[in-house]
């Protein structure tokens, strides 16, 4: 086509007008923007109550627990709390918290002298919430993660399966739903979803208590045995408790630095 | 030409069965199912938006609802007129199933039609079938 100074005007012409639309197709764009950013992002808060601190960290005296019968009202407190089921075959085994002897406990830390009540009392364990968590850079899909208070938390809807964080944990904190567990759940607790077959499950501290300002439940019933609290302030109880007492914690060489301390 | 009967009824057969889908929907088209509302929705009134945005985007706002609450621990909700809810499925008084009462004449109802089976209650338990 021959292009003449008459063409040449008729188009700048029309994309002069073609431009002058922009604004008014933009505004379009970001009213719409806007509608799914409010129906994205509703407001979202915690509960006023809820608990906050910057790294929760767990204290078990183990001269106030030295039976099988004084860990059992802790154990049962969570396993009520939190649908934890209980199977007999212990390959199926799902566990949150439980007892562990001494030498299970803190292999490398057993001797040959170790007084009686060391070496045969059962030693409550469970996740150590761990500062640099091991299970959390296993998992693939980011299911485990850390939260900035430093609980080392699941998220279950995530959860494939895979395992990955039960070879990574050190500690034998995680239990796989290799049955589907409602069966073996007697009393159902309505409040706390159960888990289902083929997910990966252990302790989550009571992130869903500590959301209403409530102390973990094992805690709640540990009549004083157990002590929670922040570690990052020097004026927690469980700060004074770490200062006048001395504490041992499980297989620190490792450097995952757990956050469960036992006062033995 | 003297199969034209012949032709013509096979062809009326062959018509009949291959539209048969067809007249089969058209006179056991179900209705759109009908939600009953708990005697406690209907006190409460609204939802937590809107029906029409409950209708189209109660998957995604459960979706965000759980991510919110497993990741970064709140749980309340404002919904755009300042009506706070307990984000939650089925835990608490303010639930969906708090209020929605009955998943089975709800949810399901609506669910069945649709060919949907969200896996939520494998876990979130649905007090009405509580052992
Ligand atoms: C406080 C009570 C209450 C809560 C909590 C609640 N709803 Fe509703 N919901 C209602 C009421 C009332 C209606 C009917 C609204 C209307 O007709 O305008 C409704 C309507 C709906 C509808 C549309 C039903 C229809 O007839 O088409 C859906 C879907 C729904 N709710 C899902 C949910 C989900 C999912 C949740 C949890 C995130 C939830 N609701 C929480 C009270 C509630
Ligand atoms: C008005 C009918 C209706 C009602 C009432 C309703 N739903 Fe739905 N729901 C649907 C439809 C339709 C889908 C499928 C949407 C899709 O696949 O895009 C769906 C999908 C879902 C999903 C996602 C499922 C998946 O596999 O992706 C969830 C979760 C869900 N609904 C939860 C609920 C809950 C909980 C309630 C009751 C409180 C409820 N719904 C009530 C119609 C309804
Ligand atoms: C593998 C088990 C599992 C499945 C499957 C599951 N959830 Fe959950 N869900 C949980 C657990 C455990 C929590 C944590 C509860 C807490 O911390 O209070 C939770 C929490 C939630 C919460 C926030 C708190 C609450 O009490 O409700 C929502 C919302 C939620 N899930 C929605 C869903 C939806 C929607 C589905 C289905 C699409 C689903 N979940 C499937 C286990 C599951």
């Amino acid at each position: 086509m021959k292009s003449s100074r008459r063409n040449f005007l008729k188009i700048a012409g029309v994309s002069a007008v073609g431009l002058s639309a922009k604004p008014v197709l933009d505004a379009f764009a970001t009213a719409d923007a806007d509608e799914h950013a409010a129906t994205a992002t509703p407001e979202k808060a915690s509960n006023k109550k809820a608990l906050t601190g910057k790294r929760w960290a767990l204290v078990i005296n183990t001269h106030k627990l030295q039976t099988k019968e004084a860990l059992e009202p802790i154990i049962e407190a969570c396993n009520k709390l939190h649908n934890v089921p209980h199977i007999e075959n212990e390959r199926w085994e799902i566990k949150w918290i439980w007892g562990e002897e001494f030498k299970h406990a803190f292999p490398g830390k057993e001797d040959t002298f170790l007084p009686e009540h060391v070496k045969h009392n059962p030693f409550l364990v469970l996740c150590n919430h761990c500062e640099n968590p091991p299970c959390v850079r296993a998992c693939p899909t980011k299911a485990t993660f850390q939260r900035d208070d430093g609980i080392v938390l699941m998220d279950f809807h995530r959860c494939i399966g895979c395992r990955f964080c039960m070879a990574a944990c050190p500690y034998g904190s995680r239990s796989f739903n290799f049955r589907d567990p409602r069966q073996f759940i007697t009393e159902q607790n309505p409040d706390f979803p159960t888990r289902s077959k083929g997910v990966v499950e252990k302790c989550n501290f009571c992130a869903e208590r500590l959301a209403v300002g409530k102390q973990p439940a094992c805690v709640e019933a540990s009549g004083g045995a157990l002590i929670f609290g922040n570690v990052d302030d020097p004026a927690s109880e469980v700060r004074k408790v770490l200062n006048k007492n001395f504490t041992i914690r499980r297989k620190q060489g490792l450097g995952t630095g757990p956050m469960v301390f036992y006062i033995v | 030409m003297n199969d034209k009967k012949k032709i013509i009824t096979g062809l009326a057969i062959f018509l009949f069965l291959f539209t048969l889908p067809i007249w089969y929907n058209l006179v056991s088209a179900t209705s759109a199912p009908e939600p009953e509302l708990s005697a406690k929705a209907k006190a409460a009134k609204t939802c937590v938006r809107s029906k029409e945005y409950m209708v189209a985007e109660h998957m995604q706002l459960l979706d965000v609802w759980r991510d919110t609450v497993v990741r970064t621990g709140e749980r309340t909700y404002t919904n755009p007129d300042g009506k706070q809810f307990n984000m939650s499925l089925s835990t608490g008084e303010n639930s969906c199933i708090g209020c929605h009462v009955s998943k089975a004449d709800f949810c399901d109802k609506c669910h069945n039609y649709a060919s949907v089976n969200p896996y939520c209650w494998d876990c979130h338990i649905d007090p009405k079938e509580k052992k």
